[in-house]
């Protein structure tokens, strides 16, 4: 039996497919990855309406001279940063160590923070320079687009909350370890769609 | 404080609209006094709303599907007879102003509330069964998830009442949609109905898939699924990766209406025909998200009853994922006459016919199943040979429409009309009674009276006919669709036989009724106590009707597609429901779906309504809901061993011996002495 052949059938000899119901975390993980797939599609239909609309300015400004390139950098250090640590936090939860947990989603926690400031900062200027999203088509497709992302991430961060309490009051249950876990898969996903946002908005301004 | 909302709401001055209401509010009314008279409540409350159980789940989604079939039927028989009516100087009965909440109302109720409902209704019903295991992935976001759709339900009848509804069509093209354009709240309440319950179907399709590919019986390879599971693994993979498109694009429309966006308007570079692609391409796979379950019913059905495995599986299972696969590069079909030009058109065109091959492939692999075979025809298979023949007319006149320029001339007629009513009824609702039929003993253990449900075949199949092939005949003659009045009078006969259809129609949904009634009173004299009446070839044959709440005492071990067929032929019940039972462990019931229904109908009429209190209330309660179940760490029950080995026994025992012919079996013993093998085995394990 090859490697590839054993890491398919395991040691039981039984292929995976023929092993019947797998066990809850398995299930459990595999469903949130569906998930997320989903939610990867709904920022792939908003990407695809700011290709669409971002030549639409309707003589309003444009993206490259709204953007500061500095300051978007520096909020992208922030959340691929926090994707590290947190990848550090899931680890810490399997070894079981909660201090050391707390500790790494806190990290998280603050990196989230100051991007959501960062982000907050920039839409703030935005509209205060008269560059809301009403004003033409390509700014309703910017805010929409990286609206929903930190949408995203501001839910993220209330989930962590959440999960900080819970691994408080219920400690490390499976059903918690469950949730940090998909919680770890979501804040990785959201680093996926930043970078295609990173890549396609800012990089990418005209 | 109460937004946009006061007393001018309620449509008083119509006494079409507040007859249906005062109808629909004494019906509600009378069910309530009967539930509470009868001293229901608590056990609809414990073994219904609260219940996590899929069969259960199930049965709710197609009651609710039964109930909005009323409704949008209600609507229907409203168009044809005002078409009926109102040719030359006649105008009818219905302005038109609310002709087109009707005909809004109509398709938006048929796809989402009643076609969906089924088709979920019947793969939660049956796939877990068929899979050979206790419940779905995910049983609580189950409950979530149907109720959720119930509250799209919820918003959708409560636009009769209070306001009104969308006037755009059943998919709100921009700039109409705009608020400019319906600046009344019948679009609000057509997004929130549609975001909340696509939530709910987004959340199924999660579920169901996860169940496909996660769950299934020890043994049970991907080939050797039932089919009915891999049509329904097509249509959850499309409702994973179509349904989140719905909601974008229609966050998109809601940020125009709420907070003056430009997506689709026609100012400041807003694009309406990019709405009109992101819906399609949700649009065309929800086609296929329908259809392919009931291709997968069918398939379930011609094999059972021709008494043969079905031919082709394989084939099948490629033409299935195939379907699957080419359902996302279609959608352009819905408006060759945008003007993206020859090259795209052509592409859009090509690639729509092609998805006449693996469909043909699967009307062949019928037919084949049934040639040679000894087919009985019973009511379920009426249903299938009646789609055979309605769903290869509607699809030819499909691929008709999918040449660009024939397609120019027939765009929104009612040629494209009758198409689309030809696979709607011909195929989704066709499967949707097909599996009603042919699972309804399973769920309930008795089966429907087969007279009447051979009465309500015929009246559907004859009323299609009636009330379709003159749509096609007054789209060829330049009929329009969404047209409320005609001046040309040639065209009243064929209108006048179109109603006649809808009206023999009628009489099949009335007696659809009429059999779930007398089906329920002669209940005694249909009971089927062998858990096989059709003498099915699948694992949800295998255990007694209804099935108990854990499905399996034992899980099954699976050698072959047919698996419960080949354990039949070989005698060896025994293998199925070996006696060394466990304690099981099962979720237990929760209101969470209910609540968290609720508080999505208040969060929505407050948005509809633009009432901030109330929607933050709505967001709160809901967030609140989800919390508490989130801290709940007894989510389990446990069924004892005990419990399980003496259901086992007492079912077995009804259990009568396989009567269509004797099973030949491997050690010459006859069904009954196999099982009363298996009792001794039983009663010495307890012993």
């Amino acid at each position: 039996m090859s490697a590839g052949e054993q890491a398919l059938h395991g040691f039981s000899g039984v292929a995976l497919a023929l092993r019947g119901p797998a066990p809850t975390k398995v299930v459990a993980g595999f469903g949130f990855w569906l998930f997320l797939l989903s939610d990867i599609i709904m920022f792939a239909a908003l990407f695809a309406a700011y290709a669409v609309l971002s030549d639409a300015t309707a003589g309003g400004p444009a993206g490259a001279g709204l953007f500061e390139k500095p300051r978007v950098f520096l909020e992208t250090l922030c959340l691929l940063t926090s994707s590290v640590t947190c990848g550090f936090g899931t680890l810490a939860m399997f070894r079981a160590d909660t201090r050391a947990t707390y500790f790494w989603m806190g990290i998280t926690f603050l990196l989230g923070v100051c991007f959501l400031t960062i982000e907050g900062r920039e839409f703030a200027s935005m509209v205060a320079a008269g560059a809301g999203p009403s004003h033409s088509a390509f700014l309703s497709a910017f805010f929409a687009l990286v609206g929903t992302h930190g949408l995203h991430v501001s839910v993220g961060l209330i989930w962590l909350i959440i999960m900080m309490v819970q691994l408080k009051t219920l400690g490390l249950e499976p059903m918690v370890t469950r949730r940090l876990y998909c919680f770890g898969l979501f804040w990785h996903a959201l680093d996926i769609v930043w970078i295609g946002v990173f890549t396609i908005v800012y990089l990418g301004a005209k | 404080m109460l937004g946009r909302l006061s007393w001018s709401a309620i449509p008083l001055d119509q006494p079409i609209v507040m007859g249906t209401c005062g109808t629909i509010v004494i019906v509600l009314a009378g069910l309530v006094t009967l539930v509470t008279v009868k001293r229901w409540w608590p056990y609809l409350w414990r073994e219904w709303i609260t219940s996590v159980d899929h069969k259960r789940i199930g049965v709710m989604y197609m009651v609710l599907g039964l109930v909005m079939l009323v409704r949008g039927f209600a609507d229907a028989l409203m168009m044809r007879s005002q078409l009926a009516l109102a040719a030359g100087h006649a105008l009818g009965y219905l302005p038109p102003e609310h002709y087109d909440q009707i005909f809004t109302a109509h398709g938006t109720i048929m796809i989402f509330f009643v076609a969906m409902p089924f088709v979920i209704g019947l793969m939660n019903f049956a796939l877990p069964l068929q899979l050979g295991v206790r419940d779905v992935a995910f049983p609580v976001l189950n409950s979530v998830s149907f109720w959720l759709t119930a509250s799209g339900v919820a918003l959708v009848n409560l636009s009769l009442f209070v306001g009104e509804f969308a006037r755009t069509g059943w998919l709100a093209y921009p700039p109409l949609s705009e608020l400019a354009y319906s600046p009344g709240v019948g679009v609000d309440y057509y997004l929130w109905s549609l975001q909340l319950s696509g939530i709910g179907t987004l959340l199924s399709g999660i579920n169901l898939t996860t169940t496909i590919l996660k769950m299934r019986a020890p043994g049970m390879g991907y080939l050797r699924m039932p089919i009915f599971c891999w049509t329904a693994l097509a249509s959850n993979l499309l409702i994973v990766a179509a349904f989140p498109v719905l909601t974008a694009t229609f966050a998109m429309l809601l940020l125009d209406r709420y907070c003056d966006f430009h997506f689709f308007t026609n100012e400041l570079g807003g694009n309406p025909m990019m709405y009109i692609n992101l819906i399609w391409i949700w649009g065309h796979p929800e086609v296929y998200i329908l259809i392919l379950p009931a291709f997968g019913v069918f398939s379930e059905v011609v094999a059972t009853f021709s008494g043969k495995p079905l031919f082709g599986y394989r084939s099948m299972v490629a033409a299935t994922m195939g379907i699957c696969v080419l359902s996302f590069i279609v959608w352009l079909h819905h408006f060759f006459t945008m003007g993206a030009g020859a090259d795209v058109n052509g592409f859009f065109g090509i690639a729509t016919m092609v998805i006449a091959v693996p469909t043909g492939v699967k009307v062949f692999n019928w037919l084949f199943t049934m040639y040679g075979g000894r087919v009985r025809f019973t009511v379920p298979v009426y249903w299938t040979l009646g789609f055979i023949v309605t769903f290869v007319i509607g699809g030819m006149t499909g691929v008709l429409m999918a040449i660009p320029p024939a397609d120019f001339v027939l765009h929104n007629s009612l040629f494209l009309v009758a198409h689309f009513h030809n696979v709607a009824i011909g195929g989704v609702v066709f499967g949707a009674m097909a599996g009603y039929t042919y699972w309804f003993p399973k769920a309930f253990g008795f089966k429907l009276d087969e007279r009447l449900g051979k009465a309500v075949f015929w009246c559907w199949f004859v009323g299609f006919y009636l009330a379709f092939m003159p749509l096609y005949a007054l789209g060829l003659m330049g009929a329009t669709r969404r047209m409320q009045h005609y001046p040309d009078a040639h065209w009243q006969p064929l209108m006048l036989v179109a109603l006649a259809g809808a009206v023999v129609i009628l009489i099949g949904v009335a007696l659809t009724v009429v059999q779930l009634a007398k089906s329920i009173r002669e209940r005694r004299a249909n009971r089927d106590e062998t858990g096989d009446p059709w003498n099915g070839r699948t694992l949800e044959w295998s255990i007694p009707s209804p099935p108990p709440a854990w499905n399996f005492s034992v899980l099954p071990s699976v050698e072959h597609v047919d698996a419960y067929w080949e354990t039949k032929r070989e005698g060896a019940v025994r293998r199925l429901i070996p006696g060394n039972f466990r304690d099981l462990h099962l979720p237990r019931n929760t209101p969470v779906g209910i609540f968290m229904a609720f508080f999505a109908v208040i969060l929505g009429f407050a948005l509809i309504w633009r009432i901030e209190w109330l929607a933050a209330a709505g967001l709160v309660g809901a967030v609140a809901v989800a919390l508490r179940e989130f801290w709940k760490t007894d989510r389990e029950e446990s069924v004892p061993a005990r419990e399980v080995a003496a259901f086992e026994q007492a079912h077995t025992l009804r259990r009568a011996p396989w009567r269509a012919s004797p099973i030949p079996t491997r050690g010459g013993q006859s069904l009954p002495s196999a099982a009363a093998c298996l009792l001794q085995e039983v009663s010495h394990e307890r012993g």
